[in-house]
């Protein structure tokens, strides 16, 4: 989130679409309806099925699955049509004034530099005009044509209401009057927040639904503000923090770069990683890097890390290629892999088709799972009859389950989806003989790095060399590990004058004191400050919101800085004033910048210097064109990779743009794709109030409340498929098959799309061989294995499936 | 003078017992049930957060003990933290169903290992787990770590055996692991936040 969830109650328009906050995040949906009852928000629903939070919603908008950047690009040309915008705020703080180079294009669905036999871009043209400054060249009358805004209103031109309402299925009456409250935010003192979550980012074309409505919450004025942003409702209590300690392989904690091969030294690397700045007199924070990253090789090589050895660059892996989970499991499955340590992870039952990731699992020397639970995972090789077929002797994976130890039988901290990192402390040991992961990973490193002394073995240096400061060596206990993370001086720090500002040996204030000469060391400079001299700020419990704004300051620590709201300089206009008085979240006092947050801003940079709100762009300002993006500077539609169409709308005869042209597939995974003919309606997963993915059914209460894998159907389809309700029945994708009962609901809406029905099955996800909850299928039987062509989030929100009654 | 629960609880915390506040005529309403005071009154009250969502709301975990060196705590209920700014107090269907989780029959007790084509589960000592385990590790990585790549540059890279990461872990768990694992050159390895 770039706000926060007690920040929702100060919101004009609550949109909920691509997720189900009522339901998901049920705790948070209170601060929804605080808004209707304090401000008199509306809220609005835009989703395939009639959920919880479309039952209190004030308007709710039916859409086909996998087709948001359809609505969300007419919502787009609504706002540019009807002249809609925050004009000041897009002149201020978007690149909507930037020129970009005339070579750039888009022709039948595809931006220039396609490459078809790489599935990818050359994305050379997609640049600013650079002057002969050194800076990109701007238009602040946005009238040259080869500017992001004329770029944009030609982009979007095509997405009329009759064309959106013939691709997504929504009524024409209905999207409009969406766009119509939509447009009401444009007014500087109105904000509208957008909470998402899975439903947007599990399509190939996740990243782009999230950044369609990144740029009209920019053309309505609305980040940085109070009551607005971009507002990821995530999954588990840790998730955000996991996300920050950047445990993907190609990255290193704090958003990091992971080398590749092509940085073989410390300086190609960090000059590669370090942005220039492209606009005068900017921020461009990100300028700091080299910063962040040494001290982060301080803190992983500690005293071995010196400036003779580049930090011990060299002993850092460089990458060369995917190792994502969808990759890892087609690496797995090819047999190119080995052993697979999985800690509180159910991925058989959470990754795209099970069929192939249990024959993934059997190819495996050896697994160890890690978990307080029983998981399906770790018995993938045990037969279940149907649920689960296996022939164990066939198997010959040594699998290993290591009991470890739940939420309230250790200390750490969790960060939240606000990025507010708390403190929780251990209430009691776990049962039996459960360890903390700490020690599990603890226990593993000693002793390997033992054998590695004792026998030897392949480049064992960086092994020895690791930095392991911790009293109990095989087990750091979370408190030393919080105080790394946050970061420590490792000699006397002076500021220009010779006076000595951190002494060796103290915790930092923050990043900014920070430095690259390896004085300092800190594991995650995003968390810089989280464990200062002053103390654990995680477990600060000061929950005083004197202004009534909500942002509870003193209550544990938000990253970065304890910030609260991101982009906050953008709250104001050019002068420093507060688009909306009202709510104040940070002003330009005379001398300093201030108010009801820590400045998104350096705290003396008067109005007058210019710097803009944006401030880890080399630019200053938010890209409204946006280049790193892999399928286009601009979203586009493409369907889902199992389309009900069998044609992209947008471009009907063009076979290569049907789907993401910029989607990694794999062999063997593509064929699998099924076609409408043979699964003729859209499948939806979804979730429960009542279960939390794969973990509750474990828990008995839970499983009592509910009990049993279904699917949920349309009265219509039921009827035409005579299904009853109750009925069990067979659901079947290209993949494979699961059987649950039907429930049969008016909470599916049955739309019309290119002038034909089309039916939804929504499938809740929470169900398998273990558990306390009736055993079932996994329904991760049915989704396809490929993923968002940016993140590679798996698509399971729109696949196709056909019913039957069993 | 009315008293709420929680209210009850911090004049109790005073210094005055309950049974000198009741006789004082200043006894809380009389749906309360004497039984309840009696056990939260002798628990030990720890906060903690909900691993479920991402809203994370906090949590008072009740357990049986006073985390003495001789005794063992035993947790007994959950509810919401009323002084958590985002959550006040309140928990979901999913969060109020916490305590039997905490106390599921799907806990596991204790390492085992499935042996290669065995058919059963057969329990192993901690040792003989995290030697095993380091065993293979090692052997996996000998064999297959690659140092230099064909051109000749140092890549360090060991890419055979894979690591998937908790989202329900802490942080600091989190951060172990990763340091652990570029120290040991891993590449492969994802979390749950991508899914």
């Amino acid at each position: 989130m770039t706000n926060h969830w007690v920040d929702i109650k100060n919101a004009d328009l609550v949109l909920i679409m691509g997720g189900n906050a009522a339901e998901a995040h049920i705790c948070g949906f209170k601060w929804v309806q605080e808004a209707k009852h304090g401000r008199k928000a509306r809220l609005v629903v835009v989703d395939p099925r009639f959920t919880r939070s479309a039952a209190v919603s004030d308007y709710y908008a039916p859409i086909r699955a996998g087709s948001d950047i359809a609505f969300l690009s007419g919502v787009i040309h609504y706002l540019l049509e009807n002249d809609k915008i925050q004009h000041e705020y897009v002149k201020t703080h978007t690149n909507a004034s930037f020129l970009i180079d005339p070579a750039y294009g888009f022709e039948n669905g595809l931006f220039t530099g396609y490459d078809a036999e790489k599935r990818g871009y050359d994305k050379s043209t997609w640049r600013y005009q650079m002057g002969e400054d050194g800076y990109a060249k701007v238009d602040p009358t946005l009238q040259d044509p080869n500017c992001v805004f004329q770029l944009m209103k030609r982009h979007f031109a095509r997405y009329d209401a009759d064309t959106v309402s013939r691709i997504t299925g929504t009524p024409k009456d209905a999207f409009l009057k969406v766009c119509g409250m939509i447009a009401e935010c444009s007014a500087p003192n109105r904000t509208m927040t957008i909470l998402y979550a899975l439903g947007w980012t599990q399509h190939s074309v996740g990243s782009q639904n999230i950044r369609s409505m990144a740029m009209i919450q920019l053309l309505l004025g609305n980040m940085g503000m109070a009551g607005g942003g971009i507002n990821a409702l995530r999954g588990h209590a840790n998730v955000q923090g996991i996300t920050d300690q950047c445990l993907f392989g190609e990255s290193l904690p704090g958003y990091l770069h992971e080398p590749t091969e092509a940085e073989p030294t410390l300086e190609v690397f960090l000059d590669k990683r370090t942005p220039r700045m492209l606009r005068p007199g900017q921020m461009n924070y990100w300028s700091n890097y080299p910063k962040f990253f040494i001290s982060l090789l301080k803190a992983f090589y500690g005293p071995s890390a010196t400036p003779d050895n580049s930090f011990g660059y060299d002993w850092l892996p460089k990458m060369d290629g995917a190792y994502d989970v969808l990759a890892m499991f087609e690496r797995m499955h090819q047999g190119r892999m080995n052993g697979f340590v999985c800690q509180g992870f159910n991925p058989l039952a959470s990754v795209a088709n099970k069929g192939k990731v249990s024959a993934a699992l059997a190819k495996l020397k050896y697994l160890v799972v890690i978990d307080p639970l029983a998981t399906d995972t770790s018995e993938f090789w045990k037969d279940y009859g149907e649920l689960n077929k296996a022939d164990p002797a066939q198997i010959q994976t040594e699998v290993f389950r290591l009991p470890a130890a739940l939420f309230a039988e250790h200390e750490g901290s969790f960060t939240n989806s606000s990025r507010v990192i708390q403190w929780h402390w251990k209430a009691a040991d776990g049962p039996g003989e459960t360890r903390e992961d700490t020690e599990i990973f603890g226990q593993l490193f000693v002793r390997l790095r033992a054998m590695y002394a004792r026998d030897g073995g392949a480049f064992p240096e960086p092994i020895q060399k690791l930095h392991w400061p911790y009293r109990i060596a095989s087990h750091p206990s979370s408190q030393e590990l919080a105080r790394e993370i946050s970061g420590y001086a490792i000699s006397d720090l002076t500021d220009a004058s010779g006076n000595v500002t951190v002494k060796a040996g103290e915790q930092v204030a923050g990043f900014a004191v920070l430095r690259a000469d390896g004085s300092t060391a800190c594991g995650n400079w995003l968390y810089s400050g989280m464990w200062s001299q002053a103390g654990n700020l995680t477990a600060r419990r000061d929950n005083s919101d004197p202004t009534g704004l909500g942002q509870s300051l003193n209550w544990g620590f938000a990253w970065p800085a304890n910030r609260r709201i991101l982009y906050n300089r953008a709250s104001c206009d050019a002068s420093g004033k507060p688009w909306d008085p009202e709510r104040n979240v940070i002003h330009w006092n005379g001398k300093a910048w201030g108010g009801n947050d820590v400045p998104d801003m350096r705290p003396n940079a008067t109005p007058d210097e210019g710097v803009g709100a944006f401030i880890m762009t080399g630019e200053g300002v938010a890209r409204l064109f946006a280049p790193g993006m892999v399928e286009g500077p601009f979203p586009e539609h493409y369907e889902p990779f199992e389309t009900p169409l069998g044609r992209n709308p947008m471009h009907p005869d063009v076979p290569a743009v049907v789907s993401n042209p910029a989607a990694r597939v794999y062999q063997g995974d593509m064929e699998l794709f099924g076609k409408a003919d043979e699964f003729p309606y859209v499948a939806t997963t979804y979730r429960l109030a009542e279960h939390f993915h794969f973990w509750s059914k474990t828990s008995k209460i839970n499983a009592i409340l509910q009990p049993e894998h279904f699917v949920e159907i349309s009265e219509e389809l039921a009827a035409e498929k005579g299904i009853r309700k109750g009925d069990v029945v067979t659901v079947r994708s290209n993949r494979g098959h699961i059987k649950a009962v039907a429930v049969v609901t008016k909470r599916i809406p049955v739309l019309t799309v290119e002038g034909r029905k089309v039916h939804t099955v929504g499938i809740p996800l929470h169900y398998g061989f273990k558990g306390e909850t009736k055993p079932g299928y996994i329904t991760n039987t049915l989704t396809p294995f490929v993923g968002d062509a940016n993140t590679q989030t798996p698509e399971y929100k729109a696949f196709l499936v056909d019913i039957e009654k069993a | 003078m009315n008293v709420s629960r929680r209210g009850f609880f911090k004049v109790c915390a005073a210094g005055m017992t309950g049974s000198s506040l009741a006789t004082m005529g200043f006894a809380p309403s009389a749906a309360l049930a004497e039984v309840r005071q009696y056990k939260l009154a002798h628990a030990t009250e720890t906060r903690s957060i909900c691993p479920y969502c991402s809203v994370s709301c906090g949590t008072l975990v009740y357990s049986m003990g006073d985390k003495s060196k001789n005794a063992k705590a035993r947790i007994f209920h959950i509810e919401g933290d009323p002084d958590n700014p985002v959550n006040r107090g309140s928990l979901c269907p999913k969060g109020a169903g916490l305590l039997d989780m905490v106390h599921s029959p799907q806990r596991l007790t204790h390492p085992e290992v499935r042996e290669p084509g065995s058919n059963e589960w057969k329990r192993i000592s901690w040792d003989e787990a995290f030697d095993r385990i380091a065993g293979h590790l090692k052997a996996d990585r000998d064999a297959n770590f690659i140092e230099r790549n064909e051109a000749g540059l140092t890549v360090n890279r060991w890419n055979t055996t894979g690591f998937l990461a908790s989202s329900a872990a802490s942080n600091e768990p989190g951060y172990l692991m990763h340091k652990v694992m570029r120290g040991l050159g891993a590449v492969a390895f994802d979390t749950q936040a991508r899914i």
